[in-house]
């Protein structure tokens, strides 16, 4: 009897979970499968458009004769670059009508003329004619024959599916890619962006933690970034950080606070002078961690205002008692109760900022020193073309992902094993 | 009384005077007023003046009648040093010594000799400094968004600090922005795409993640805690790896260009975090009503959708209106499905609107404000579930 009732409960479980595990799996699962299928080919966005074969027809009318009408097919392959293997033609003409001469590889069959082309280079052109006589006298309706569009079909190899494999493109992501440089900027862009925004995040909820007018209201305002559109907010940044029409730089130069306009979003370093050292800061990067921090610390800040929310007053009154100051009790209560909430932020931000596309890609474009991993691969793929090589580089992505997981998923445990 | 804490106490809140008031004189240049210098040194010692006064007066004069002093003082020393100001400027002027002047009310001579008090002035001074820094470094983008969609290109070439808005003139020309992007760029098509979308996302979302949240959260089957755990990682992995095997399949089966093929994509790829907050809320509904309705022969559809639906609106809705803010912020993947500008999203067309180097800025703030302001409305409105929604998705972003 249990038997059969856990063995329904099974089925319903299956059931119930299929639609969404197919669907997640078709569009998640399956693409990373298929960028390890593709960044072993040489494949680039060119390749990517099944060829076709195309015909356009044109209808003519011959001078001299009205019983006659003239149909002009110009027919092509639509790729440059492959073949299509045995082309079939199938076009309708009025039943009113037959052809006059027709060209050898096609036939006629109750009102279908049926053609086999055989097999079309890439490029492939030719103009195909048919003369169309009347039959008993009835004169060729030449909006019918306009109206009917003929059926083209044929084969192609897809450069996809052919196992023609390569590992140029995992070479050239190490060693023509300046590899390297994406590293480092990659691991500077999340590692700052992570340690900002959680830093911002420790003293806003610091803040709103404490009572004051206007609280809940400066709550919600916090989380505007977060939740705002991010295309919006870069276009906004990038008008307000431009260096000639740009708000902050006018205001900047109008106080007298620099001489020059500071181009922060287009310049890859600014030398500054410190004791006698020019330290050479990077400008586009730092603005664009700096947007970074803006946009993300108000996740950071709702998490640990609810952890903050949750350690128990009697824990400051008792320290009020012993005659501890603000700074003792924000090192020895506060920090304690919430480092293992930044922890797991950290964790997750690092692993979301390691991934940011949008944000780079809206402000700067990756140019002026901002190329990290996502916006390569978009650079790759996309810019330069080279599909192949936009998957290799989503496979590096891939493989460093999952050994941050993994050191997440360990962190998780132990600290679930702690509790 | 103690040196050092006397010391601290002058320094910053003078220094947050100066803090102050150089906001107010940054919001005033951005009104078309010409000032040219935020004069540190005079406001500094101005501030100075008025802490040590605060102390030595002490609790003399009531504190509304001593703010009050302070205030016409100050605003005369500054009117003084900045000749030919508006009214509105001092009056903000006045406005902000009050509320300094209330807030350095507390400090007294007393009140500095006990312990800990330089770090007590320090953290409380600190907790006014953010208040004011955070709103102000959060609100700033968002109010240059919206004055500058109001201003025209050769008022902002003229003098691109001036953003104060002319009220007086014609409602054609205040929002004339917002009518050329209506009417020249098609924002309205726009606006319907992206509801569509945004809605049509959250309801297959539901549709989809409820069973299998039920399953993943009451019932047992083989491979359970495994999907548990997929369903977390899944959710961790970036869009940008999945863009190039995507845009290869859609193309070749005409999916691009194709508000469907979006719908399909955002729909997956929200899927794992609104399985893995609804599962979580489901386990906390009692387990003996459903006990009771399976004696009632009732079978998982009724199951699901007479008891479990009306118990979960709060979760369900926050999932939906979480889902709905991705979906309607969302930009990769319309900026890779979509080239026709005929099935732009919101998202996609302001970008292909800023893509021309010729297009005024203001068209561009405008389109920016229409995106942004269903969203930050449905946020306000609906923050309870919202931010409920944050935490558990959490990840998100």
């Amino acid at each position: 009897m249990s038997d059969t009732l856990s063995k329904i409960e099974k089925r319903t479980a299956y059931i119930l979970l299929l639609p969404a595990v197919f669907l997640v799996f078709s569009i998640i699962l399956f693409p990373i499968f298929a960028n390890v299928w593709i960044s072993f080919k040489e494949v680039g966005l060119k390749d990517i458009r099944i060829p076709e074969p195309r015909a356009k027809k044109i209808v003519k009318s011959i001078k001299d004769s009205s019983d006659e009408i003239k149909i002009i097919y110009k027919l092509r392959n639509s790729s440059l670059i492959l073949d299509i293997r045995d082309v079939k033609f199938q076009d309708k003409i009025p039943k009113n009508s037959e052809p006059l001469n027709l060209d050898e590889r096609c036939q006629l069959k109750s009102n279908i003329i049926y053609c086999d082309f055989g097999n079309w280079k890439a490029k492939y052109r030719e103009n195909f004619q048919i003369v169309l006589k009347n039959k008993n006298g009835e004169k060729i309706n030449k909006k019918e024959i306009k109206s009917i569009k003929p059926k083209l079909s044929g084969k192609s190899d897809n450069i996809l599916l052919n196992t023609d494999f390569t590992l140029k493109n995992f070479k050239k992501v190490f060693f023509q890619n300046e590899f390297f440089d994406l590293l480092t900027t990659t691991f500077y862009y999340t590692f700052f962006g992570t340690i900002g925004s959680i830093v911002f995040g420790i003293l806003a909820a610091q803040l709103v933690n404490q009572k004051f007018f206007g609280r809940t209201f400066m709550r919600s305002i916090l989380l505007f970034p977060y939740v705002g559109p991010v295309v919006a907010l870069a276009y906004t940044w990038e008008l307000l950080l431009d260096p000639y029409s740009g708000t902050l730089n006018n205001l900047l130069l109008n106080f007298q606070v620099i001489q020059e306009p500071l181009n922060l979003l287009g310049q890859k370093y600014l030398t500054i002078n410190f004791f006698g050292f020019d330290l050479k800061l990077r400008l586009a990067l730092t603005t664009v961690i700096i947007f970074e921090i803006w946009r993300y610390f108000p996740l950071a800040f709702l998490f640990i205002l609810a952890r903050l929310q949750a350690v128990p007053k009697e824990l400051y009154e008792a320290a009020d008692v012993d005659g501890a100051g603000p700074l003792q009790k924000f090192i020895s209560i506060t920090l304690p109760q919430i480092t293992a909430v930044i922890s797991i932020l950290f964790m997750i931000r690092f692993i979301w900022n390691f991934n940011k596309f949008e944000d780079i890609f809206l402000l700067t474009g990756g140019a002026s020193g901002t190329r990290t991993l996502p916006i390569n691969v978009y650079e790759q793929g996309f810019t330069i073309s080279d599909i192949g090589m936009g998957s290799a580089v989503s496979i590096v992505i891939v493989l460093l992902l999952l050994i941050f997981m993994y050191i997440y998923f360990k962190l998780l445990g132990r600290r679930a094993d702690e509790n | 009384m103690k040196i050092k804490s006397l010391i601290l106490y002058c320094l910053i809140s003078s220094i947050f005077l100066f803090f102050l008031v150089s906001i107010w004189k940054v919001l005033s240049t951005l009104q078309g007023i010409e000032l040219k210098n935020f004069n540190f040194a005079i406001i500094l010692t101005l501030g100075i003046g008025i802490s040590l006064i605060n102390l030595i007066i002490g609790d003399k004069f009531h504190k509304i009648i001593k703010s009050l002093i302070f205030a016409i003082l100050f605003t005369f020393v500054d009117g003084y040093i900045l000749q030919m100001m508006p009214v509105w400027y001092n009056v903000g002027i006045f406005g902000i010594l009050i509320f300094y002047s209330l807030k350095i009310d507390k400090y007294n001579q007393k009140n500095l000799e006990l312990d800990y008090s330089s770090q007590k002035v320090v953290f409380e001074f600190l907790t006014l400094f953010g208040i004011v820094l955070f709103s102000f470094v959060i609100l700033f983008p968002f109010y240059m968004m919206l004055v500058t969609s109001f201003k025209t290109q050769a008022a902002l070439l003229i003098n691109p600090l001036d953003f104060s808005i002319n009220f007086a003139q014609d409602i054609k020309e205040l929002f004339k922005s917002y009518f050329v992007i209506f009417d020249t760029y098609k924002f309205g098509r726009y606006i319907l795409i992206s509801s569509f979308v945004s809605v049509g996302t959250v309801i297959i979302t539901l549709i989809f993640a409820i069973p299998a949240a039920y399953a993943v959260a009451r019932l047992n089957f083989f491979g359970k805690n495994f999907l548990s755990t997929s369903i977390l990682i899944i959710y961790m992995f970036p869009a940008i790896v999945l863009v190039i095997p995507l845009y290869t399949v859609f193309s070749q089966l005409g999916l691009r260009n194709n508000v469907g093929g979006l719908l399909i994509v955002y729909t997956a790829t929200t899927l794992p975090v609104a399985i893995y907050m609804l599962q979580g809320y489901f386990k906390s509904i009692p387990k003996e009503l459903e006990e009771a309705a399976i004696m009632d022969k009732l079978n998982w559809f009724g199951i699901i959708i007479k008891i479990i639906l009306p118990l979960s609106i709060p979760a369900i809705s926050s999932v939906a209106l979480y889902v709905f803010m991705i979906a309607w912020n969302e930009f990769l993947f319309s900026l890779m499905f979509l080239d026709n500008p005929n099935t732009f999203t919101l998202s996609r067309a302001i970008q292909y609107l800023s893509g021309d180097a010729e297009t005024p800025r203001q068209y561009l703030m405008a389109g920016s404000v229409v995106v942004t302001i269903p969203v930050l409305f449905i946020f306000v409105y609906f923050e309870k579930y919202l931010v409920s929604g944050l935490t558990a998705g959490s990840v998100k972003g």
